[in-house]
């Protein structure tokens, strides 16, 4: 009976906390429009083959008849100089420019917090020394070139680009949470759980971490624009996404060859990745405002 | 009776916040006579602080609203009063104490340049030049029995200790000759050794200047031995006035006795029980007298009304209906 | 002078019933850019079953750094610690588990000692988890709604954050996280110096009766006196890392021995006439404290003694036994 009583009270608790978290998110009118954006971005890329109005684009597609055309109500964003529909191969780009954003932030969150709590909690230690060097290292490389170097060597291709990505971007990450981490280390509530005989391990996962949880959310939200864009910029260099599969920063780059007169073939792209690096912007402000920043 | 210098009547002050509006003070009247050394006490949350920025006119507008009351100083509404005549005031006459030394100077400039800046901005017709400034400021800490002033001047402020530092804000609320002295929970964050030092010091002080003085404190021991008279307040009004001595050894009010009761002594067996339940929120206050949901007493009236002062004695007022 | 320490040692050792906590010569520098921190400085006492010891003294005395020393925040830099016999002077991390059951600290400063970005019924799970107090889970949810009935908070409590609750109740909540695992010793840091008095009165009588109902010995250490006079079995007061005086409390108060006792004990504010009669003679208090990095030579209170006589600027004083339960550490009585 208790248990039911209380199992409803917690229930209660979290619809009011995420009651609250929205009021704080839609403060502001734009956070609202980067989710509507972003939202509608996710839904389009899921069901590309069935929102797209020629799915045929999206892959080997040759159609010289149609090559060139300006956009035009059959095709909205007009046709590239193979006859491909602009706008569904921007749906399908949209595929691989989230997916990357979400495997690199998959992968670079986890390593990067867990090394930063590690470093913080055992500041003025050799673990500390070791891991903050390491990082050191990494941020002194400039990101891009990092990124260009690794890509280069490997042959280029979405895997190869995506780790590039991880490699440059794990140690932001690591020195935000080492921050807050040696800051937390010497407060009370730590010392009250140490003296309680808590392990390390709880220590930095559960009273360590949570206080971290806003910042690194908020830099998520922030982060997944800034790898679409550079995933984008390595496409445009050739080193991403090989043709003929549809990815953004190469459709900017194929484009270029032909403006200013069929400017449609670059600018819509580049335009499609506007919209989503500033939808993920705006979400990113707004996570900050929910968190009382 | 002579007239006041201070009189605040019924003011109300309001706080627009998102989740609606906090009525924090609720009719406050206070009155403060020349030369004469009042105490505001209460505890954490009552509203003493909001009084006190009020009379300063500290508080932004918005998120403050006033709707309602006056705040005359020798017969002027303050908030009704140009700029120019707050800054004047301001300056000459009415100057506060803060709570934290260490938050009240700051830290990137030294002594001698903050009492610098107080001493110029006192409008004092006598000082002109650099020595004359140095000087006055030599003659403030001096004032306050602070040993060695002119290597003090020196000092930035984390270089000295903490009851220096309070000294130091001392002496610059007296550079200018003022009438009013609003002291917020001086000394609450030093040692009591320290803290007796400085209260016998601002004692002094105010009586050879001859100024008014009002001490904010939830310590009512320190209040007692300072004040002639003293204001009780809880969540945002006065609940009970009188002269100091007497207040105490015969409290009114059900929160004042609730209070002094609670207070460990050096006499008797243990501890008071405290007051039950807890200060009202100020988005949603209780109907009618504030202190109704913890008081012991309480009759139907108190829910429906708010309780006018009852002069129970000369100079000994309560709001309560009991009387 | 040797003999009279030992004598005080054999003494401290006789009182009440069994020692629970005995420390002798207790000893903590820091060792600091700017210089060593002599932060306690040979300090010995002891504490019996059920007793209520308080440690009173101004900013530098020590008496937090004695707390954390024995809690285990700390290494001792010198001295032991006895606790129900066993020798326990070192860091909490090197000390056996079930040790850290049995001490238990409740902290000063409530805003800070529990958790921000956990709820009450997280905080209150953590010792009853570690210890596996209470093994299932299901249980361990109705131990914790009973801790909370304990220290009289309402359940819906339970899945707050700290920060929705004031400070009085963040506090009980600190005193029922350390009572979670049934200790039977508390250490108290300055429990109540940030709270109004009203909620004070409160967590003072509900400590009062836990030490009665559960049998615990309390470590009290705060610088309000009258506060001390109400809860404490006896009193020992700090100055710069010293004891300077340890007094069953009626005792302390009614003739105070040290001049720092007396200096101390003369500026209280208090509420009434009556208290009024009952300080010491007025003694101004002349001077700041000294940093415990700079200790003066002799006597640590010399400069501001207003008994001093001319031994005392050069050499230190040792504690003796004045009378039955009742040590003074001052040159005036080492005769």
């Amino acid at each position: 009976m208790r248990e039911n009583i209380n199992e409803s009270k917690k229930k209660l608790k979290m619809w009011e906390n995420t009651r609250r978290n929205w009021y704080n998110y839609s403060r502001n009118p734009l956070s609202i429009i980067g989710l509507l954006v972003i939202c509608i971005i996710i839904l389009v890329t899921v069901f590309a083959p069935y929102v797209s109005p020629h799915p045929k684009s999206a892959d080997k597609f040759i159609d010289f008849d149609e090559a060139n055309r300006p956009p035009s109500s059959i095709h909205i964003c007009g046709t590239d100089q193979y006859g491909r529909d602009v706008l569904t191969r921007i749906f399908f780009g949209y595929r691989y420019s989230l997916i990357m954003g979400i495997v690199v932030l998959a992968i670079v969150t986890p390593l990067g917090v867990l090394l930063g709590l590690t470093a913080g909690y055992f500041k003025d230690s050799w673990i500390e020394t070791i891991i903050m060097r390491i990082t050191d290292i990494f941020v002194a490389v400039p990101p891009l070139i990092l990124a260009l170097a690794v890509c280069s060597v490997l042959t280029p291709g979405l895997f190869h680009a995506m780790m590039a990505v991880c490699l440059m971007w794990w140690p932001w990450y690591t020195r935000m949470v080492y921050g807050i981490s040696s800051s937390l280390k010497g407060e009370f509530f730590v010392q009250a759980a140490e003296l309680t005989g808590a392990s390390n391990l709880h220590i930095l996962l559960r009273e360590i971490l949570p206080n971290c949880m806003a910042p690194i959310l908020t830099k998520m939200s922030l982060d997944m624009g800034w790898v679409i864009l550079i995933g984008a910029s390595l496409s445009f260099v050739g080193l991403g996404v090989q043709p003929p599969t549809p990815d953004l920063g190469s459709m900017v780059a194929e484009g270029c060859k032909y403006l200013p007169d069929q400017w449609w073939i670059s600018v819509f792209p580049a335009i499609a990745i506007m919209l989503v690096v500033l939808g993920f912007n705006l979400v990113g402000d707004g996570v900050r405002d929910m968190f009382g920043a | 009776m002579s007239k006041p210098l201070l009189e605040i009547r019924n003011l109300h002050v309001w706080f627009k916040v998102f989740g609606g509006i906090l009525k924090v003070l609720d009719g406050v009247d206070l009155i403060v006579r020349p030369g004469e050394k009042i105490g505001l006490v209460g505890e954490m949350g009552c509203g003493k602080t909001t009084t006190m920025k009020s009379i300063m006119k500290l508080l932004p507008i918005p998120p403050a609203i006033i709707p309602e009351g006056e705040i005359i100083y020798k017969g002027k509404n303050i908030l009704k009063m140009s700029s120019e005549e707050l800054q004047r005031i301001r300056r000459k006459e009415i100057s506060m104490i803060f709570e934290d030394p260490t938050a009240a100077l700051n830290p990137v400039f030294t002594i001698g340049q903050q009492l610098q800046d107080a001493i110029k901005f006192s409008g004092s017709n006598n000082v002109k030049t650099k020595k004359d400034i140095k000087n006055r400021a030599i003659q403030a800490l001096k004032e306050v029995s602070l040993p060695d002033p002119e290597r003090i001047l020196r000092y930035y402020p984390l270089q000295l200790s903490g009851g220096m530092r309070q000294r130091i804000c001392i002496s610059m609320a007296l550079i200018s000759s003022s009438e009013l002295l609003i002291a917020d929970e001086p000394g609450t964050s030093l040692d009591v050794t320290i803290q007796d030092q400085i209260l016998r010091l601002l004692k002094e002080l105010v009586e050879k200047r001859g100024s008014s003085i009002i001490l904010i404190s939830h310590a009512l021991g320190l209040v007692r031995g300072m004040t002639d008279r003293v204001y009780v307040m809880y969540a945002g009004s006065i609940v009970e006035t009188g002269k100091t001595k007497e207040l105490f050894s015969n409290p009114l009010h059900p929160y004042s006795q609730g209070l002094l009761n609670a207070i460990p002594k050096l006499t008797g067996d243990g501890i008071g029980e405290g007051i039950s339940g807890r200060i009202p929120e100020y988005i949603n206050p209780p109907s009618g007298c504030r202190f109704h949901p913890r008081c012991r007493y309480v009759k139907p009236i108190c829910k429906e009304k708010k309780p006018p002062f009852f002069k129970v004695d000369e100079d000994h007022e309560v709001k309560c209906f009991k009387f | 002078m040797k003999l009279s320490v030992l004598n005080f040692r054999k003494k401290v050792m006789k009182l009440p019933n069994n020692n629970i906590l005995n420390i002798s010569n207790l000893v903590k520098y820091f060792y600091t850019r700017q210089g060593t921190v002599r932060a306690v400085d040979g300090v010995s006492f002891a504490i019996g079953e059920r007793e209520t010891f308080g440690l009173v003294g101004e900013s530098g005395s020590g008496k937090s750094t004695v707390a954390y020393t024995v809690v285990g925040a700390y290494n001792p830099t010198e001295g032991r610690i006895l606790y129900k016999g066993r020798d326990i002077s070192r860091e909490s991390r090197k000390r056996p588990q079930s040790l850290k059951k049995e001490i238990q600290i409740v902290f000063q400063d409530p805003g800070s000692s529990l958790n921000p970005a956990r709820t009450i019924s997280q905080i209150l799970e953590l010792p009853l988890k570690v210890h596996a107090v209470v093994k299932d889970p299901k249980e361990r949810m109705n131990k914790i709604a009973e801790l909370l009935d304990m220290v009289q908070l309402p359940s819906d409590y339970l899945y707050k954050y700290p920060t929705m609750i004031g400070g009085g109740e963040k506090q009980m909540v600190g005193i029922a996280r350390a009572l979670a695992t049934n200790p039977s010793f508390v250490v108290l840091d300055e429990p109540t110096s940030a709270l109004d008095v009203s909620i004070q009165a409160k967590i003072i009588n509900m400590l009062i009766k836990f030490q009665k109902e559960f049998g615990l010995a309390y470590l009290f250490i705060t610088h309000d006196l009258s506060l001390m006079r109400n809860i404490a079995d006896r009193v020992a007061i700090m100055y710069l890392g010293k004891i300077c005086e340890i007094a069953p409390t009626s005792e302390f108060f009614k003739t105070p021995l040290h001049p720092y006792t007396q200096m101390l004990l003369s500026s209280i504010p208090v509420i009434t006439d009556e208290e009024e009669k009952l300080k010491p003679k007025k003694i101004i208090s002349k001077g700041e404290i000294p940093s415990p990095v700079n200790i003066p030579s002799g006597c640590s209170f010399h400069l501001r003694c207003p008994r001093k006589i001319p031994i005392c600027s050069k050499d230190d004083p040792i504690m003796v036994n004045v009378k039955e339960g009742h040590c003074v550490r001052c040159h005036l009585f080492t005769r």
